[in-house]
């Protein structure tokens, strides 16, 4: 399996706290990875970092060319502004191909079939003309993936997606994320908190501990 | 008198009022910087940028004492520059700087507005000190005196930046709504901030003439904040207010010629009567 994702040498932190040093790790592609460990151990930097938010006190971060041209898609967490941001579900998902823009102002009538193609298979078709903050936690986590999915055909990078969900909708989002690296074959990077989430659903864990952080093969 | 002869009153009044140059060339600008000044409402209501029109308008209000002591031709060459820098320093700084959001504008607006007094103070030959800072605080009649070329540069100015917000409008709500996601699919967001920025700084400037520097923040806010409470969608909700924005304005400016009252505050008090009704109107909305 070819790598789509090669991190090498990694020193993680920010201004003088360095968190993590010389991580290294290859995902290939269709694999399903979680990130995990204590809060303030370097899992969010690590994916800021390899989103290219913050660039990394040393070491290297590499994308596959293929990944590159086919764009990561991104489900961040909520932010303060989201929650009273008049927006309608369209808007949001429609957002996601803004890359595919470049310099054209508008969005062309391909994209437009791509959001809607996304949002069906969400199953939010029926919610795009909504307003977005009126939605309950686990459709607003629908919309946003439908927008990472139309950023991406590659590789979904998931920050916390199912922080503050109640558990049934956490089921349904975790099966929805299975199954988009199942049947689509798209690379998942998930960050987590959930302890059971790496046995359940990955493929290999990153574990960010106080003094080693470990990757290994899971299944 | 009845209300009738009341009414037909007025319209003469006005039709007389109509026929003066300036004051046409008062509601055409008048009716631009109200469509200029409600596009970027609802980006700076979400970015916690509401103060920023006063902060600005101050530092224009600085540059303009300055400008006005060392008896430039054009204030505007002095004032736009300074306006833009402070702009792009306040709103483009990003989350790492010291000093931001509303501390700094606070800090940037105080300190432009104090030094712009105490220059006026120390070195103008004005006669009449009061009546001039009086004038650019509250707009006063400002907007009644300008001049063909400044009229000619106004709209030119408003057509330049509703064509640009226009081009960037998708962009502008991508960046406004969330900058991770827009930065990870390749946009700029750091460049559209700056544009933004300097947006939002051209229009300050332009419409410092129509309701001077104190009462900035009600042109741009407003609006947005009236349309917010009944449109759920960003395009709604970027149409509504500038529709609004220019009836309050255009409303404003028929009442103060009419009653002759202060053209800044009239316009702002028809933006607090639109709120009140659009809020109403929210929560009617809101309950079937």
């Amino acid at each position: 399996m070819s790598a789509i994702l090669t991190c090498s040498n990694l020193t993680l932190g920010y201004e003088n706290i360095t968190l993590a040093t010389d991580v290294s790790f290859e995902i290939g592609e269709g694999e399903y990875w979680c990130i995990t460990g204590e809060n303030g151990t370097g899992k969010t930097t690590l994916m800021k970092t390899i989103l290219g938010l913050t660039k990394p006190l040393a070491g290297s971060v590499k994308w596959s060319d293929e990944a590159v041209k086919s764009g990561v898609g991104y489900l961040p967490q909520q932010t303060a502004v989201q929650r009273d941001f008049p927006a309608s579900v369209t808007e949001v998902v429609l957002s996601g191909c803004q890359g595919r823009m470049g310099f054209r102002p508008f969005y062309n009538a391909q994209e437009k079939e791509r959001a809607a193609l996304n949002m069906e298979r969400m199953g939010i078709s029926d919610l795009s003309r909504r307003c977005y903050r009126e939605l309950s936690g686990g459709q607003q986590q629908r919309v946003l993936l439908a927008r990472a999915l139309c950023a991406t055909g590659k590789v979904l990078v998931l920050d916390e997606p199912v922080a503050s969900l109640d558990p049934k909708v956490t089921e349904e989002m975790y099966e929805l994320i299975s199954s988009l690296n199942r049947e689509d074959g798209i690379t998942i990077i998930m960050v987590t908190h959930d302890p059971d989430a790496p046995a359940r659903f990955a493929t290999n864990e990153l574990r960010f501990g106080q003094e080693v952080t470990c990757s290994c093969q899971l299944k | 008198m009845s209300a009738e002869m009341i009414l037909s009153d007025w319209t003469s009044k006005l039709a007389e009022y109509l026929q003066f140059p300036f004051v046409r060339n008062a509601i055409i600008v008048g009716v631009l910087i109200a469509l200029c000044s409600s596009l970027l409402g609802v980006t700076l209501v979400l970015k916690r940028f509401s103060f920023i029109g006063d902060g600005l308008s101050h530092v224009a209000f600085g540059a303009m004492s300055v400008a006005t002591v060392l008896n430039l031709s054009n204030n505007m060459y002095l004032v736009l520059p300074a306006t833009v820098i402070c702009a792009v320093i306040l709103l483009a700084a990003g989350r790492r700087a010291k000093l931001r959001g509303d501390a700094a504008i606070a800090m940037v607006s105080v300190s432009a507005l104090a030094l712009g007094y105490l220059i006026m103070n120390l070195f103008t030959s004005s006669s009449n000190l009061a009546g001039d800072v009086c004038s650019t605080l509250f707009g006063s009649t400002l907007i009644l005196t300008l001049s063909d070329s400044e009229v000619i540069l106004c709209i030119a100015v408003s057509l330049i930046v509703v064509v640009l917000f226009i081009l960037f409008y998708n962009k502008i709500f991508a960046v406004t709504f969330d900058e991770d996601f827009a930065s990870t699919a390749g946009t700029n967001a750091r460049a559209y901030n700056v544009i933004i920025a300097v947006i939002i700084a051209t229009i300050i400037v332009l419409a410092m003439n129509l309701v001077g520097s104190l009462l900035i923040s009600a042109l741009v806010i407003f609006p947005a904040l009236s349309a917010m409470r009944v449109f759920k969608s960003f395009l709604k909700v970027t149409i509504c207010s500038a529709v609004l924005s220019v009836i309050c304005t255009l409303a404003g400016m028929l009442i103060s010629i009419l009653a002759g009252t202060p053209v800044g505050s009239t316009i702002v008090c028809a933006d607090i009567v639109m709120y009140a009704v659009f809020a109403v109107v929210g929560r009617l909305a809101a309950k079937e």
